[in-house]
């Protein structure tokens, strides 16, 4: 519950994010409906408390590395709206000049660097990317976010190992929505629990209620000021819910029937209305917030709408340096 | 010009490197001492334990570690033992090196050196011998280099260090002992092959250690009264089509040999290519010196099976007539 006025203007900024999060990806949803955005999306729907609460504790300058369910993690991390909706429409001014789309979103100018198609990739290449800042001298920290899923691959098992092994600053998050794609992550995964997993190879970790933006965020504060100051790695197993399907057109039916219906008042933006509303902020003001996100990600849509294909040349640049190829080439 | 050893040229390159730029590093098991092969001996005590990292069995983090902190401003050095064990962190290399940059738009580069010794070498059997390198010509956005003596070691390693996109650097194994001239400084361009012995009756193209193998045919045909031109392409992607169709328009006559499988080896591309671009110059058809589609054995008589010696390929230049 908060009590200072700062406690409150902070929630209203976190709860705004979150709307924002939420908007985009309804938009992207709608425009997936459309056909104007045509490769798959993930949406993070119920789930923004994670992104929100974790990149409130960062640093601009930090990394964030993410996942196929990531437009929440890059937006809260400063990347712009706009620039993202294109990259889902596939047109030019995209984030990654279209180039990407929805899984492979990425802002290094905000330390964002991308989300992957890979699941559990991205637990390596931010153990490396942690690895880099500490050979640099760099008080920067690395910060992996990846899905319950993920904790059965590999590369958990080599990542978790390698920033244990060298003490790297890295902070790796689980955010728990339950499924994986359309398995219940319990009926596959041994053992109850990833913070003990992370114990047994040297890490300490904890667990959070993911739908508490507020804890998400303190907990977040707490493990990075640790991990700044030298203590090593950290895992979080942040727990929350898919609201949806696993993509946009999964209707989700192999769920139990009704296990999502009332899961819809605990997602992070019903709560933290909840406790705005408790603290005294008006339905006009929280009206307000709502009506600006949707204005900014309906403003993106039918900006992304009428933004132009890449040129053709595109297709070819950025593959490498040396031996690169042309068109006539083909 | 010193004369040092293909396995100290590959050092004196990092070591340099390392020197000039304090963002290179190396990563991979057992480098503190040396290397499984020796190609880093001392260099730990050169440059400590940080920059000379060794790394857990974990080869998939080794590759992806190495993404994440080329992206995040170093330079690697990956370190894979052998060729067949990249295998285990072929996600980390062909899903994220080569495809972060064009996938971000170019937001970013990913500048690593994956070495990965290959090749044949004191009976390895079919874990520790394989020439894979047709498998990452195929994949855009990496370069492919396979030396094939000190000079060019030593050279093309200094070029790959300093390129900004990932390299795919195959050392082999059986020659990390063999000896020449290295001239310090002297850097190679990749895509640039080497004409190692100029003739012209028939256009012989190969690399790494198949190279000498071609010499030695070289030797055997010429007293024959055949002269063939070896051509060294040093690098696989790009390859240097230009020296290869020069050569041809003189010869043209074309033989590819190859340490590796023949069936989907690189000699495969390169006949097509020329075929579809050159037609005109061959006079006879091309022919490929491969290995046959099975693995390594261990017996020794069995691993001679697949080597491809200078007498399979003069007996194939013979009857081209
Ligand atoms: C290596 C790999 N295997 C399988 C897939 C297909 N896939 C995409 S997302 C997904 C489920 C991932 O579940 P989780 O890690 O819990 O993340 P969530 O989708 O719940 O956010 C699967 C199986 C993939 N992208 N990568």
């Amino acid at each position: 519950m908060p009590k200072s006025n700062l406690d409150i203007s902070r929630l209203k900024e976190r709860y705004h994010t979150m709307l924002r999060i939420r908007a985009f990806e309804e938009f992207a949803i709608k425009a997936a409906d459309e056909k104007l955005v045509l490769g798959a999306i993930h949406p993070s729907i119920g789930q923004e408390a994670c992104a929100v609460g974790v990149c409130a504790a960062l640093r601009q300058d930090d990394f964030l590395l993410s996942t196929h369910r990531g437009h929440g993690h890059t937006l809260a991390k400063g990347a712009d709206a706009l620039a993202m909706m294109r990259e889902l429409f596939g047109r030019e001014g995209g984030i990654c000049g279209g180039k990407g789309g929805s899984m492979h979103i990425a802002d290094f100018s905000v330390g964002m660097l991308g989300a992957n198609g890979v699941v559990a990739a991205n637990i390596n290449i931010a153990a490396g990317a942690a690895h880099a800042a500490k050979l640099l001298g760099q008080d920067k920290i690395a910060v992996c976010i990846f899905g319950d899923g993920a904790i059965n691959r590999g590369p958990f098992l080599e990542g978790l190992n390698w920033a244990s092994a060298f003490n790297l600053p890295v902070l790796f998050i689980c955010e728990d929505n339950q499924w994986a794609s359309t398995t219940r992550s319990k009926d596959v995964t041994g053992g109850d629990d990833p913070v003990k997993r992370a114990n047994s190879l040297g890490i300490k970790g904890e667990s959070v209620d993911g739908n508490d933006v507020m804890a998400v965020e303190e907990v977040t504060t707490r493990m990075v000021t640790e991990i700044r100051a030298g203590a090593g790695p950290r895992l979080l197993h942040a727990k929350t819910y898919r609201l949806l399907g696993h993509t946009s057109v999964d209707k989700a039916a192999y769920r139990p029937d009704g296990e999502a219906d009332g899961k819809w008042a605990e997602c992070p933006i019903s709560r933290t209305k909840d406790l705005l509303i408790r603290a005294g902020v008006s339905e006009s003001e929280i009206s307000k917030l709502k009506a600006d996100a949707a204005a900014e990600m309906n403003a993106a849509f039918e900006e992304a709408k009428v933004s132009p294909w890449p040129a053709i040349s595109d297709a070819y640049s950025d593959v490498q340096d040396i031996g690169s190829i042309k068109p006539m080439d083909t | 010009m010193p004369t040092i050893t293909y396995r100290e040229a590959g050092k004196l390159a990092v070591q340099e490197a390392m020197q000039a730029d304090p963002s290179v590093w190396c990563l991979g098991e057992d480098l503190g001492r040396g290397g499984v092969f020796g190609q880093y001996a001392g260099l730990e005590t050169e440059f400590g334990d940080d920059r000379i990292c060794s790394t857990p069995i974990s080869e998939a983090a080794i590759m992806g570690a190495a993404v994440g902190a080329a992206m995040a401003g170093t330079r690697p050095i990956v370190e894979m033992r052998f060729a067949d064990f990249a295998l285990c962190a072929i996600d980390e290399l062909v899903n994220q090196a080569a495809k972060a940059r064009y996938m971000f738009g170019g937001q970013v580069k990913v500048p690593i050196t994956v070495r990965e010794p290959m090749g044949m070498w004191r009976s390895s059997a079919a874990q520790h011998s394989q020439s894979l390198e047709a498998w990452y010509t195929h994949i855009p956005g990496l370069v492919v280099v396979a030396p094939s003596t000190p000079a060019d070691n030593y050279g093309l390693l200094s070029t790959s260090i300093k390129s900004d996109d990932p390299v795919v650097y195959m050392e082999h194994k059986n020659l990390w002992d063999v000896s020449g001239d290295v001239t310090l400084g002297q850097t190679l361009p990749l895509g640039k092959a080497h004409i190692a012995k100029h003739g012209g009756d028939v256009s012989v193209v190969t690399w790494s250690a198949q190279v000498h193998t071609a010499l030695e045919a070289a030797e055997i045909l010429a007293t024959e009264g055949i002269e063939i031109e070896v051509i060294d392409l040093r690098s696989l992607w790009p390859w240097d089509e230009d020296t290869v169709a020069k050569s041809l328009a003189k010869t043209g006559r074309l033989v590819v040999c190859h340490e590796a499988v023949g069936v989907s080896g690189f000699g495969a591309e390169i006949l097509a290519t020329i075929s579809e671009r050159y037609f005109g110059l061959l006079k006879r058809p091309p022919i490929r010196v491969t290995a046959p589609r099975i693995p390594i054995s261990y017996a020794p008589n069995l691993e001679n099976e697949v080597k491809v010696t200078a007498k399979d390929i003069s007996n194939a230049i013979r009857q081209m007539d």
